[in-house]
């Protein structure tokens, strides 16, 4: 009995190791060829170099898409941020009228298929003769990562007491300021981590910006992906590595920054 | 004059009424105790006066002035909760200097005040902590020192001892009641706890189900209870139903069932108005238990017998059966306390009792 069940427990560890494998071996390849000195990108590795990144550098097409991606991340962190904020205060906060029905519409974007959206807000703005802009891939990577803020800032929201808001007015603080001094600060780590999600999903998104994207625009995941259709150059390895770098460096820096500061405060 | 007034004030959500026609005058300086069990009524009053919650009728007025449309934060008041409320991202001297940031005070001035208030409620060197870094009842001297430092019109404590620990509790009871006292400052208190309303108040108002039970001084609240509910929400009493014979100047005369006849002083039973269906409540610290064979003094004397004892060190309480009623009386005692089963002979005086008219069951 007891040996079948340790035998049956090597069995699930070593498929998890295996699932694991097969999930980050590709990367940890990418990584490393992204160093590798030959202009094959294939093992073995010739020697360790930098070249690649310094001519990821001198490539202007691929600082252009790192600039936009960076640009759009940016903006869609801050507006997803702000309306996501809004959202969740007006759903907590007070009693709006539908309001099930308002988050469940919110929360949606993460439920449907990203292509079924993309399309979507496509044929809708084509209907209405919009024409494909910068604003409207904002816009899509908005509400596309809308979903992911609301539901962070929600939670931190339903666990600031409503006493501790009470208390500021009562102590003369105008609703206003009471928002500003007391909510929005207790909110802060909330707020943080739904501007990074927004950022590093806008970030990384390649489905809906292939569709919003207009004509000459390209950020960094569609850079890729054009490049790709060429060649598999060595260049990509190493593009693929600094998109992996912002990714994961991104959220960990956030997540240490903002422990850091709850232990400095003791919030 | 008085500080707080509530005229005719009704608070209802949606089909529930909360708070039935009630109106009160709270007087400039006096600490006065909203008490009853939870779903009464005495946070949602507490809450109206504060500007929390709007009465669906009826005015408020403080210090004069109709309120009911001036907005929490330029109510000038302090407010405690029952959990602290401390904002956490904030030191202790910033807690208690908040209020003071949005009246127009000086920086120096600002710092002064704050430290006399810390002084006062006796935490002068923890200005630097983090809420969490405090215990309870700390917080909560806090929470108090945030509330009265902006010199509130009207001060209102919303059960602020509740998340306590018991011994803590009655000493910050204690320490409330002297700085209230130090600093004059209107006070409105609730809680269910009857000990913390009977040790604290000027005035306590007695709430059940939305309606007013009874207002009056803690021993009149006590010793002249206004219907059942105040009798037993206050204390231990024993309830017989009785019959009045008679009003004869100032005695009320009463039958009891199986027991012998008693004539309560009229100002123990202001509410009977002639013969009739009544009550007698007796309370339970004032039934003597002594051994059936005690001499007999000038008391109401009735024999019994000891069914339970409930030792609780300095005192007992004993449930007895006294003919077909079955009675609790709370006694000091010496050293044992009476055997169960023991014979005894249960004395009162007709002037602990009170009468009231009998109420219709509902």
């Amino acid at each position: 009995m007891g040996r079948v069940g340790n035998w049956g427990w090597a069995v699930i560890r070593a498929y998890t190791v295996l699932v694991y494998l097969f999930m980050f071996l590709p990367v940890a390849v990418v990584v490393l060829l992204s160093f590798n000195a030959s202009q094959f990108g294939s093992f073995p590795m010739t020697g360790f170099s930098f070249r690649w990144f310094e001519t990821l550098w001198q490539n202007e097409a691929i600082v252009r898409a790192f600039r936009t991606s960076i640009a759009l991340g940016l903006m869609t962190a801050l507006v997803s941020t702000t309306l996501g904020v809004l959202a969740a205060l007006a759903l907590v906060r007070y009693r709006v009228p539908g309001r099930d029905m308002i988050t469940t519409l919110l929360i949606a974007p993460i439920l449907v298929p990203e292509v079924v959206l993309a399309v979507a807000l496509l044929l809708f703005l084509n209907a209405l003769h919009i024409n494909k802009s910068f604003g409207l891939l904002l816009m899509g990577h908005v509400i596309f990562t809308l979903p992911f803020v609301i539901l962070v800032v929600q939670a931190r929201l339903v666990s600031i007491r409503r006493d501790v808001e009470e208390a500021a007015l009562s102590l003369g603080a105008t609703p206003r300021q009471t928002f500003f001094a007391v909510t929005l600060p207790l909110l802060t780590p909330a707020v943080a981590a739904g501007a990074l999600f927004a950022f590093t999903i806008s970030f990384d998104d390649i489905t809906g910006t292939l569709f919003w994207k207009p004509g000459g625009v390209e950020t960094v995941p569609t850079q890729i992906f054009s490049m790709l259709r060429n060649s598999i150059s060595p260049e990509i390895n190493a593009l693929g590595t600094v998109m992996i770098v912002m990714t994961v460096g991104l959220p960990l820096i956030g997540a240490g920054i903002a422990r850091h500061l709850s232990n400095r405060k003791g919030g | 004059m008085s500080a707080v007034t509530l005229t005719d004030i009704v608070k209802r959500f949606g089909d529930f009424t909360a708070v039935h026609r009630m109106s009160l005058e709270i007087p400039q300086g006096s600490f006065v105790t909203l008490l009853g069990p939870s779903g009464c009524g005495k946070t949602t009053t507490l809450r109206m006066i504060a500007g929390l919650l709007d009465p669906s009728e009826g005015d408020i007025s403080i210090g004069g002035k109709r309120v009911n449309d001036v907005p929490i934060h330029r109510r000038n008041l302090g407010l405690v909760f029952q959990n602290y409320a401390l904002f956490p991202h904030r030191t202790v001297a910033d807690n208690v200097a908040f209020g003071l940031r949005y009246r127009n005070v000086g920086k120096d001035e600002i710092q002064r005040r704050v430290a006399a208030a810390l002084d006062l409620v006796q935490l002068p060197d923890l200005g630097g902590r983090y809420p969490k870094e405090l215990s309870g009842g700390q917080q909560q001297r806090v929470a108090l020192a945030r509330a009265i430092v902006i010199e509130p019109d009207v001060l209102l404590l919303d059960e602020p001892l509740s998340a306590l620990d018991a011994n803590l509790r009655e000493d910050m009871r204690v320490e409330l009641k002297k700085i209230q006292q130090r600093i004059g400052v209107t006070t409105v208190f609730v809680t269910h706890d009857q000990t913390e309303a009977l040790a604290m108040s000027d005035r306590i108002i007695v709430m059940s189900k939305g309606r007013v039970e009874q207002t009056g001084a803690p021993e009149e609240v006590y010793n002249t209870p206004a219907s059942e509910f105040v009798a037993t929400f206050l204390g231990a009493s024993n309830i017989l139903s009785a019959t009045c014979t008679g009003i004869d100047g100032d005695i009320v005369a009463l039958d009891l069932p199986d027991l012998p006849p008693l004539s309560v002083p009229r100002d123990r039973a202001p509410r009977i108005g002639g013969a009739g269906p009544a009550r007698l409540v007796i309370r339970a610290e004032k039934l003597d238990v002594l051994p059936d064979d005690a001499a007999p003094d000038d008391r109401y004397a009735v024999a019994g017998s000891v069914e339970t004892v409930d030792y609780q060190g300095q005192s007992a309480r004993y449930f007895l059966r006294v003919g077909r009623h079955s009675l609790q009386a709370i006694n000091m005692i010496d050293t044992h306390p009476l055997p169960i089963g023991a014979s005894v002979s249960v004395r009162f005086r007709a002037r602990d009792c009170a009468a009231l008219p009998s109420e219709p069951r509902t």
